[in-house]
Formats: C-alpha cells, sequence, structure tokens
C-alpha cells in the first residue's frame, strides 16, 4: 500500500480550556474516499478546521502528518499550498473581493507566483458550467449574497481550480435542494477523477455519498472515532441511526 | 499552536513617494509671515493690484483669526518655521522636455507624462509652490476650454474675460474669513489650475493636476478654480505627493468649483502626503440648477489632516455625490468627511464614506448636511463604515444634521467593524498569506472607492494599501 497523504496519529485539541477530541487516528491515501459520519457536536468539525490549522484550536498532543511531513506546526496557508484543501460549512463572505479575482490569487500562490490567465480562464469557466454557476458570479464579491447552494458551489469551484492532494468536505451537502447535491457532486467526482485526490467528507446525512465511491467509512462520537468500516457502514447508520455507537463509547469499545 | 505575538510597525516603506531631491531651489522667501513677505510674493507673481490688495487684506484677516480648537492638534505646526514660497529652479513649461531633469525625473516616478501620454486630455505639475509643466491637447484647446496656471490667467495672458471671470470667482466661494488656513491662504497663494469648460461642451477625457512638495519645512498653498458651464461636463483629477522630512510642512491648497446649470463635474483626488504633513485643506462647490457634482476623496498620507469637502446644491434638481476613503496609520490623525447645503428644491445627496485605521491611527468622520427651509422635497443620505485593524486604533463617527423643512427624506448609517479572524482563516485556508488575506479585505472594503477612481490611480491607491498593511501583522 501507498503512504498516506494524511496520517492523523493519537490527535487531541483543546478549544480554550476544554478538551474536544481525544486521541485521533486516521489515515487517508490517494485516491481513497472517507467518510467521517456522526451525531451534531461530535468533534467533526473540528477535526477538518484542526487539520487545515485553524488558530482558535491548540493541539495538546499527537501529531498531523501531511505527505510524509509533520505540518502540526504549520501556518494554514502552507497546508493549503502544500495541497491540502477544506470546503467550509459556513464559506465567509469577502464583500469587494471577487471571486474570480480571488481564484486568480489563490492560484497563482500555489504555482509559486505563476499564472497562465489564458488557461485559468478557460478552466474556470468551464467548471463554472459544470456546476452550473453562471459567469457573471465571477465578478461578483467572495460569497456576497449567494444562496446557501451557490456557496457550496463556489467552495467546489474553488477544489476543482486548486486541484488539492487532500479535499476535506465539512457538511457541503447540507441545506441543498436535490439538484444542488447533484451538481456539487459532479464537480466532486470530477476532482476524484483527474485528480487521484483523497477526499475526506464529513457528513451527519449521507446524500451527497450517493453518487460517490466511499471506501472508508467512520463514525465519531463525542471526540473520539469509535467505529470504521467500509462503505456498507454508511447504508447501516442510515437505517439505525447512531443509537449502536452512542452506546459504544459509554461502554467505551471499538468495532 | 503558539500563542500570537502582536508587533507594530515604526513605519511603512513609502519608498516610492519617499524619494527627495536636494533642496536646490533658486528662491526661496524667509521663514515665518509677515506683511514684507507677502509684498514679497505679490511682487514675484506680478498680481494685479486687486490681487496685492486681497493678499495683504486676507494676512490681516489671518493675524486675527484663531487656530480651530475643535479638531485634531496642530501645536507641532509653527508657523514661524514654515517657508511659504519656494519657487523652483525653473520657468513654466508646456513642453516636457524643457522641464529640468531633476524634477522630470520626480514626475516620471510618480507616472505623470505616460499618464498624460495614454489617458489625459491636460496635465498640469506643480513643483513646490510654482507649476513647472502644463499642458493640454490641442482638440480640447479647440473646444474653447481653458485649461492653464491660475497667475498667468489673473494677469490676462490668456484675455480679459478669464482675468475677470477669476477676479469675480476667486475666494468667493471659500472666502479667507472662513477659518484662519483660508485666511493663510488667501494672502499666500501660489501656483494650482483654472478651468473653464465653455457651454454645452463635454470634456470627454480627464484633465489632471499634479501637486508635489519637495522643499522641506515648506508650505503649499496652490489654489484650484474650476467653472464648468452651462450643460458642460469635466472629470478633474487632482494628485498629491511629498517625500517625508523630520519637519513640519504644511499644505493648506484651496479648491473652488462653480457647477453651471445642467452641467456635471467630477472630481477626482488621492492626497498621499507624508507623514509629517499638516493638510489643511478647504474644497468648495456649488451646483446650479439641474447640475451634478460627484467626489472621490482618498486621503491617506499627512501626519493630521482637515479636509471636508463642501458641496452647496443651489440651485433646483441639483445632486451630488461624494465617496471619500481614509486610512490612518501609526502617528496619524486624519479627521476627514464631507458637508452638503441644501438650498435649492428637489436637491439629492449622497456621501459614502470609508474608513480604515490601524497602528495607533485615529480617524474621525465628520459629515454635515443642512437642509435649508426652502429646500423642499431633498433627500440626503449618508452612509459612513469604520474598520479598526488592531486593539490600539481609534475611529470615530461625527454625523450632524440641520433639517429645516419636514418635507425632506434624511437617512443616515454608520458601521463600525474589525477583520473577522474567521475570514483570514478562510482566505488562507486557499493558501493566502496572513498578510495578503488583510490587505485582501481591506481592499475590498475600499472597492467601491477604488472602482470609482480612475485606473492609474485605483492602482495606486490598492498599492498604497498593499503598502500600509506590509508588516502589519506579527
Amino acid at each position: 500500500m501507498s503512504e498516506p497523504i494524511l496520517e492523523v496519529d493519537r490527535l487531541t485539541v483543546r478549544v480554550e480550556d476544554k478538551e474536544i477530541l481525544h486521541g485521533i487516528d486516521l489515515a487517508v491515501r490517494a485516491g481513497e474516499t472517507h467518510v467521517l459520519m456522526g451525531p451534531n457536536g461530535a468533534g467533526k468539525s473540528t477535526l477538518g478546521y484542526v487539520l487545515m490549522g485553524n488558530p482558535k484550536y491548540q493541539v495538546e498532543s499527537g501529531t498531523i502528518w501531511f505527505q510524509g511531513k509533520d505540518v502540526t506546526q504549520e501556518p494554514t496557508d502552507k497546508r493549503a499550498r502544500e495541497g491540502m484543501f477544506l470546503s467550509f460549512q459556513e464559506p465567509l463572505e469577502v464583500p469587494g473581493l471577487s471571486l474570480e479575482g480571488f481564484l486568480k490569487n489563490a492560484v497563482r500562490q500555489k504555482n509559486g507566483g505563476k499564472l497562465r490567465v489564458f488557461e485559468f480562464r478557460k478552466e474556470l469557466r468551464r467548471d463554472m458550467e459544470t456546476l452550473q454557476l453562471d459567469d457573471s458570479y465571477g465578478e461578483r464579491s467572495l460569497n456576497v449574497g449567494f444562496s446557501g447552494g451557490e456557496k457550496k458551489k463556489s467552495e467546489i469551484l474553488q477544489l476543482m481550480m486548486l486541484k488539492p492532494a487532500l479535499a476535506i468536505l465539512d457538511e457541503t451537502d447540507s441545506g441543498l435542494d436535490v439538484d444542488a447535491v447533484r451538481l456539487v457532486s459532479e464537480g466532486v467526482k470530477e476532482y476524484q477523477r483527474t485528480q487521484e485526490g483523497a477526499l475526506l467528507i464529513i457528513t451527519h446525512s449521507t446524500r451527497i455519498l450517493e453518487a460517490l465511491h466511499v471506501d472508508y467509512t467512520h463514525v465519531m462520537v463525542d471526540g473520539r472515532i469509535v467505529a470504521t468500516g467500509d462503505g456498507s457502514l454508511v447504508d447501516q447508520i442510515n437505517e439505525n441511526g447512531y443509537e449502536s455507537f452512542l452506546e459504544m463509547t459509554s461502554r467505551g469499545q471499538e468495532v | 499552536m503558539a500563542e500570537k505575538e502582536k508587533t507594530y510597525v515604526e513605519d511603512v516603506d513609502r519608498s516610492l513617494y519617499d524619494f527627495r531631491n536636494e533642496d536646490k531651489d533658486n528662491y526661496r522667501l524667509q521663514a515665518g509671515l509677515d506683511p514684507a513677505i507677502v509684498e514679497k510674493i505679490s511682487e514675484e507673481k506680478k498680481d494685479p493690484e486687486w490681487m496685492r490688495q486681497f493678499r495683504m487684506e486676507s494676512l490681516e484677516i489671518y493675524n486675527r483669526m484663531g487656530v480651530p480648537d475643535w479638531g485634531p492638534s496642530i501645536d507641532g505646526l509653527d508657523m514661524d518655521h514654515i517657508v511659504t514660497y519656494v519657487r523652483p529652479n525653473t520657468r513654466m513649461s508646456a513642453k516636457w522636455s524643457e522641464v529640468p531633469e531633476e524634477i522630470k525625473d520626480t514626475f516620471e516616478k510618480l507616472g505623470i507624462p505616460q499618464a498624460e501620454r495614454e489617458s489625459l486630455a491636460g496635465v498640469g505639475a506643480q513643483y513646490d509652490s510654482e507649476l513647472v509643466y502644463h499642458n493640454v491637447r490641442e482638440e480640447v484647446a479647440a473646444q474653447g476650454v481653458i485649461y492653464t496656471d491660475l497667475e498667468s490667467a489673473i494677469r490676462g495672458e490668456h484675455g480679459d474675460r478669464y482675468a475677470q471671470m477669476i477676479r469675480d470667482h476667486f475666494m468667493h466661494l471659500v472666502t479667507p474669513r472662513d477659518h484662519k488656513f483660508a485666511a493663510l491662504h488667501g494672502a499666500v497663494w501660489s501656483g494650482g489650475s483654472f478651468v473653464y469648460v465653455p457651454p454645452g461642451v463635454s470634456v470627454e477625457i480627464p484633465l489632471q493636476s499634479y501637486f508635489r512638495l519637495n522643499a522641506p519645512g515648506a508650505g503649499q498653498f496652490e489654489h484650484t478654480l474650476i467653472l464648468v458651464d452651462e450643460g458642460a461636463s469635466l472629470h478633474f483629477i487632482e494628485g498629491c505627493s511629498a517625500p517625508k522630512y523630520n519637519v513640519a510642512n504644511l499644505h493648506a491648497g484651496c479648491v473652488e468649483l462653480f457647477v453651471g446649470k445642467n452641467a456635471k463635474l467630477r472630481y477626482s483626488t488621492i492626497e498621499n502626503w507624508s507623514k509629517n504633513m499638516y493638510n489643511l485643506n478647504t474644497k468648495r462647490a456649488t451646483v446650479a440648477e439641474g447640475g451634478t457634482m460627484e467626489w472621490v476623496s482618498g486621503s491617506f498620507g499627512s501626519h493630521v489632516s482637515y479636509l471636508y469637502p463642501m458641496t452647496i446644491l443651489r440651485g433646483e434638481n441639483s445632486h451630488m455625490e461624494f465617496t471619500g476613503i481614509t486610512f490612518a496609520g501609526r502617528g496619524q490623525n486624519l479627521d476627514t468627511g464631507a458637508k452638503v447645503v441644501h438650498a435649492g428644491k428637489n436637491t439629492t445627496s449622497y456621501i459614502n464614506t470609508k474608513s480604515i485605521s490601524k497602528d495607533g491611527g485615529i480617524s474621525t468622520f465628520r459629515s454635515s448636511v443642512v437642509i435649508g427651509e426652502q429646500a423642499k422635497h431633498s433627500k440626503a443620505a449618508v452612509s459612513c463604515q469604520s474598520l479598526m485593524l488592531d486593539e490600539v486604533s481609534r475611529s470615530d463617527t461625527i454625523p450632524a444634521m440641520d433639517i429645516r423643512t419636514p418635507y425632506a427624506d434624511v437617512g443616515h448609517e454608520a458601521k463600525i467593524g474589525r477583520i473577522s479572524d474567521d475570514a483570514v482563516f478562510y482566505l488562507m485556508s486557499r493558501g493566502i498569506s496572513e498578510e495578503d488575506a488583510r490587505a485582501m479585505i481591506v481592499s475590498g472594503f475600499a472597492d467601491n472607492v477604488s472602482k470609482e477612481l480612475p485606473l492609474e490611480y485605483a492602482v495606486e491607491m490598492n498599492n498604497l494599501i498593499q503598502l500600509e498593511m506590509k508588516g502589519s501583522i506579527g
């Protein structure tokens, strides 16, 4: 088996005085799709933020290995330039900064300061078409006045343009209608197909997963991964919910 | 993750503007102010008698008036040490090749002749107290547009008509009695531009004046007088900069704008003085029936600024819009804003400003809206947004409204905010450095102003923001 792109080793995380992740272990290899499920408040989004390096969270102990390198103390922008991507559950709005201008800047940063404007444009138009985002959105301020679905499309557009080695999608399907979920899944599939990219999908529903092949499913409860299985675990959760896993944590057992 | 430490920057690298030339003026009056000095300036300028008298009267008013006591302190400004008149070692020319190398170099670095070649109908360049270059495109001159230095027009060199026009308007809108520095201006003014656009003439491309103050410890007192006649339109651009010295410099310019019936004037400025400058500038416009006045104003440099362009909507159905941005960094106290007086019926005004403060900078926004009893069915809206980049900076909003008719529609909104950590994290998660992320958010905040500026000024403004944001985090 190839070296993992992402390897999380006994990661313990605190926010202010409260420990919220208690010794997370996780390994994601190129081309794999992992799903992280669990009830609200389990710490799924926190893990996404910590992997991306949000300074609000303090790593107490443990290590984040990304492409063979310890990035636990690295700033967010460096992780991003090295190929990590986080699609936000609630993308921020930045007035006056155009989506296209911003993406241009980000792609340029990632390519060590170089950008082929013509190709960039072509690709941007093509990806926007895949997501059925009107051309005019390129000129609009980043996420300002975008509907919930448009914001998620804007996230997946950024994913497609930045071509990361690892994409973490945090609740990308929440609050979307059927059509939007389908389009967003198209974008994600496109990323999987062209980039051999690794995916960590954080979700508490399963809608986005219907169109995607899932290799591993992890269940998180109370800041711990309490179960890991293959794609069929998703179906099991669909049927029975998280009940059985909640009992597991109280007994402190692993599957 | 380690606790973040905040660092403060002494001063930003403004080397683009901070180059200074050796002060080789061939003529400079002694510092300070007395009747002999004012006489000397008048003589040097070959003023007509009325102007000589005007200067002397202004000096008397100046001596009688007190300094303003309601704004930022100007104690660091000692008039006994300010040189009021510095003539560069050259005479004005309409040929760029005749401007002395060193001065030419200065303006080349600031991109002035290049801008002229590309996108301007006419350019004036002032170095210290005198214009060193003035030129206007033939086709614009052929339309009857006058764009020249004020002095030669006063002396009648462009015809008696314009000499009389200046006499009828010069400091009628901003009189020497307005405030102490308007009086000072009346006494020692030098340089600046005179523009006249005849009825019905549309000047399609902008005219631009650029003011550069090179001499240390000096004052710049240029006067800009613009008349846009009935149905005519003009876009005028003004740029200002100066290198940094350790002594106080003073800028007390005056701008008077007369917008005729159904005429339109847009006046865009980027004031980018160095941080030893006291910028006590007065700008005022009067608008006749159906006319439109648009201001676009960016205030970046200077140690202390007092700047509140005022518009008098005299005629019915006249309109004004003010779009402004102020950026106050360390050691800066920038008191800026806008004033409007609605005198005519059905007049409308919209004041939209943004201010940014960082590293202990103080930015105060003052607005004054007056709607007179006779100005029925007028509408005024004021919107002011402030962004503070750290805990030690300050931002104040002081709106004043005096509404004398019940038949008016007046709105005001003010918002003060900070850069959100979440937004910075979001941009960084796409590979943008923290410094760039903050600069992008600030540039975005200023975007509605840059959009209003001519391209090269928008670029300059964005560069200034990048410059100011550099090293602002640790």
